[in-house]
């Protein structure tokens, strides 16, 4: 998978490897900025008000 | 990768790979990066929920502050035992950020947060200290009662457990500043809401004093069971009168 895309990125090596860097970052930026917000409110690991059923 | 186009033997490799390696192939990368993606996950969790939440709370900080108006910082030396008589309550208004916190003990300078109602996460996810809308308002006989994170999102209570005797926690509203002086500490489990009581854990009995109840997590980075510190409302002042002594500097940070 990751081969075949580095791979079909154009240009020559060292600009595919710069390329590469900007996908990455923009996965990682896009599942902190996006994804796990989201995904957080199904985590029961920070919970820390009590008793009451929260609205 | 022209060196590798121009090694036939390299590339052919590559193409004689089954329909069966590939599979395994793609597999293995997905758990790779299924793996990667849940160490982001807590990564996420640890640190970048802390500066979310600093943001936001440094935000909403500023617009109270600008609700506020002016604050009254006095030049040196003012009688701190001058008596204002009994505080007023704090009104809190549904989506409102009522107030800023201040725990000159918490951390190594103090630290102030804001304070807004309500405890579901996009309250204190994000803006620090969130009120229980069925506890007693500030100034008022009964329970004060807050909830903030112990660790991740800005982990506002990381403190909580080191209150002690002689700790103040201090509340800046429009009405004043409350000081509340530490009583207590316990753990319970997180159905015990009675904590939240006027009075603590006794149904039906008249608060005949306004105490401040702050809920976290314990032991930190768990969920298992809940901090409970206890503090109780002892003395109260003016805007005007300029923040208590022992705050003085974490105001200044605050409102400038």
């Amino acid at each position: 998978m990751y081969a075949w895309i580095f791979r079909n990125l154009p240009g020559p090596i060292w600009l595919r490897i710069i390329e590469a860097l900007i996908l990455l970052a923009a996965v990682v930026l896009l599942l902190m900025m996006y994804v796990f917000p989201w995904l957080s409110q199904f985590s029961p690991f920070t919970d820390s008000t009590i008793g009451q059923s929260n609205p | 990768m022209n060196r590798v186009a121009s090694a036939p033997g390299r590339r052919m490799a590559r193409e004689k790979q089954t329909f069966g390696n590939r599979i395994t192939g793609f597999l293995g990368e997905l758990l790779i990066t299924l793996g990667i993606v849940l160490m982001l996950y807590v990564v996420w969790e640890l640190w970048w929920t802390n500066i979310d939440s600093a943001n936001a709370q440094k935000e909403v900080t500023q617009n109270l502050v600008q609700d506020l108006g002016d604050v009254v910082i006095p030049h040196e030396e003012v009688e701190e035992d001058i008596d204002y008589g009994p505080a007023p309550v704090s009104e809190a208004a549904p989506g409102e950020t009522f107030g800023i916190m201040y725990f000159p003990t918490f951390g190594k300078k103090g630290t102030h947060h804001p304070v807004s109602y309500g405890v579901q996460s996009s309250v204190i996810d994000n803006l620090g200290i969130g009120y229980y809308p069925n506890t007693q308002l500030p100034g008022e006989k009964g329970n004060f009662a807050v909830a903030a994170h112990r660790q991740t999102h800005g982990q506002v209570f990381w403190d909580i457990d080191k209150l002690d005797d002689g700790d103040h926690i201090y509340l800046q509203t429009k009405e004043g500043y409350y000081t509340y002086t530490w009583f207590d500490t316990e753990i319970v489990t997180p159905s015990n809401g009675d904590v939240l009581l006027p009075t603590p854990h006794k149904w039906g009995v008249e608060p005949k004093k306004s105490i401040l109840t702050m809920t976290s997590c314990h032991p930190p980075f768990s969920t298992r069971e809940r901090i409970i510190a206890y503090s109780e409302l002892t003395d109260w002042q003016p805007l005007d009168a300029g923040p208590p002594k022992e705050i003085r500097k974490l105001v200044v940070d605050a409102t400038s």
